[in-house]
């Protein structure tokens, strides 16, 4: 029997997740050693027919990651899945929507307005905007439509685990490929990452105070930061009560406050929702004015609350006016 | 509830109000409208929480995905949570999420808090008669429908981690 067929897959992303293989180091030698790559567009050259040309299934396992926008993006997705036992969604973006998603909060002919009419870097007396099908004298040339809205993977394939984090950390992806080589994978639809939150294993753990009292919630560049102290007490908004832990608490380590990549615990159905509810309690007020007042400090609530989330929360998207 | 959002019959549409309130104050205030004989609204579905703290923000999003069209928390005064605290953070919970909504598109007049003490049947006549009035001018809520196949993460026992 020959090694199993791994297939990796970019869709809409920024290919951190691309560099997060990579970032395996060495241990990349031990994947190539244990299973053959047949796709991997940002590092091999094999293309679309060659996918096709495969068996339905006779890829092992697929690693996709990207939110879904594209007809291409939408198209490879579907590939991936009929041609893999396993498709595993990648990264934050394939899990829940990620960066990408966040289009969701405009429709479509505002996010192509902003871009090819109003853009100042763009001519814009041409308003020129992109067309599916251009007739030039050679003939048609076509380029993949664009969807109105941005989903997540499972919001348009059936997905069977998922590998969250933006980019998802190393040990994570070494566990789940030492899994799937040892056949020792959890139930389908698992995340595979631990399912307690990131405060858990963050090394400041011991100075989160009993009860947090937050008066004003600052940015990194606004206060000189206690490298040993729990982000929150010093009035950061971090986001380590609500998300998965699996990361070593990194960003932590660098002083930067958890943005949430690794999305929610399994008992948490919309991370914005219960990250919201995390952080509106830890505030030391309880006038109205007060709150309100101490609220001017969270500007963007849904950029905050749903960075890595917004296609997978409850609301989806939001609702335009004559749609 | 139907996963359709309020229904409309002839001209006028009528929403769909989901009510969370809370055990102590306002679901035994609703009561007293009740054997009172105070007549409000038919628009509002009624859930009994154990205090307004206890209101999870995913509780209202979901109501909000599944078909209401507006969603009022009821919940004791200040000072006067059965559990001391409750209702403060209730109420901080209230502001951020007011704000959130409001980035997501649904209007102000969709999410309402109210302190309504266990004597103030009134007050629950009044409130939601006016919520369900201003809520039937907006019109329906629309979200946008989440694409299928639609399939959440699988959900794991609660551990308890470092024991």
């Amino acid at each position: 029997m020959g090694k199993p067929k791994v297939g990796f897959y970019w869709c809409a992303s920024c290919g951190g997740c691309e560099e997060a293989v990579v970032d395996l180091a060495e241990n990349i030698l031990k994947v190539v050693d244990a299973v053959d790559i047949v796709m991997w567009p940002v590092a091999l050259d094999f293309k679309r027919t060659d996918v096709e040309a495969m068996k339905d299934g006779e890829m092992a396992v697929a690693f996709v990651n990207g939110a879904i926008r594209t007809s291409e993006q939408l198209e490879m997705a579907e590939l991936m899945r009929k041609k893999s036992q396993i498709l595993i969604a990648f990264g934050s973006c394939a899990h829940s929507g990620g960066i990408p998603g966040l289009a969701n909060l405009y429709d479509k002919e505002s996010i192509l307005r902003a871009v090819y009419d109003e853009n100042l870097s763009v001519p814009t007396n041409e308003k020129a905007r992109p067309q599916v099908e251009t007739k030039v004298a050679e003939g048609t040339l076509t380029i993949p439509s664009l969807d109105d809205k941005v989903k997540s993977l499972d919001q348009t394939v059936e997905v069977d685990y998922y590998i969250p984090g933006c980019p998802p950390p190393v040990k994570l992806i070494l566990e789940a490929l030492t899994a799937i080589l040892e056949n020792k994978l959890p139930p389908k639809g698992t995340v595979l990452a631990p399912d307690v939150a990131l405060c858990n294993e963050c090394p400041r753990k011991d100075t989160k105070p009993e009860k947090l009292t937050v008066n004003e919630f600052k940015r990194p560049h606004q206060i000189l930061m206690d490298t040993q102290k729990c982000l929150l007490a010093q009035g950061l908004l971090c986001l380590g009560p609500a998300t998965r832990s699996g990361c070593d608490a990194a960003c932590i380590g660098g002083n930067m406050p958890c943005t949430g990549c690794l999305g929610p615990t399994s008992r948490v159905r919309d991370y914005g929702a219960k990250a919201l509810s995390a952080i509106a309690s830890s505030l030391d007020a309880k006038e109205d004015a007060a709150i309100i007042s101490l609220l001017d400090s969270v500007a963007d609530p849904a950029g905050t609350f749903y960075r890595y989330s917004l296609p997978a929360s409850f609301l989806f998207s939001r609702q335009h006016k004559g749609e | 509830m139907s996963n359709e959002q309020g229904t409309k019959t002839g001209n006028s549409f009528e929403p769909k109000i989901v009510a969370f309130f809370c055990n102590w104050c306002t679901y035994t205030a609703a009561d007293l409208a009740g054997v009172s004989r105070f007549v409000y609204e038919p628009n509002v579905r009624v859930v009994r929480i154990m205090c307004s703290g206890r209101l999870d923000p995913q509780f209202v999003l979901k109501a909000f995905r599944e078909g209401a069209d507006g969603v009022l928390i009821g919940g004791c005064h200040p000072g006067d949570c059965h559990y001391q605290e409750g209702n403060y953070k209730a109420l901080r919970r209230f502001y951020l999420l007011k704000k959130l909504l409001k980035q997501m598109g649904i209007e102000d007049k969709r999410f309402r808090l109210e302190w309504i003490s266990a004597s103030e049947g009134d007050k629950v006549q009044k409130v939601i008669n006016e919520m369900v009035e201003q809520v039937r001018n907006l019109g329906p809520l629309r979200l946008e429908t989440i694409p299928k196949p639609h399939h959440t993460p699988s959900q794991q026992p609660a551990v308890a981690a470092g024991k």
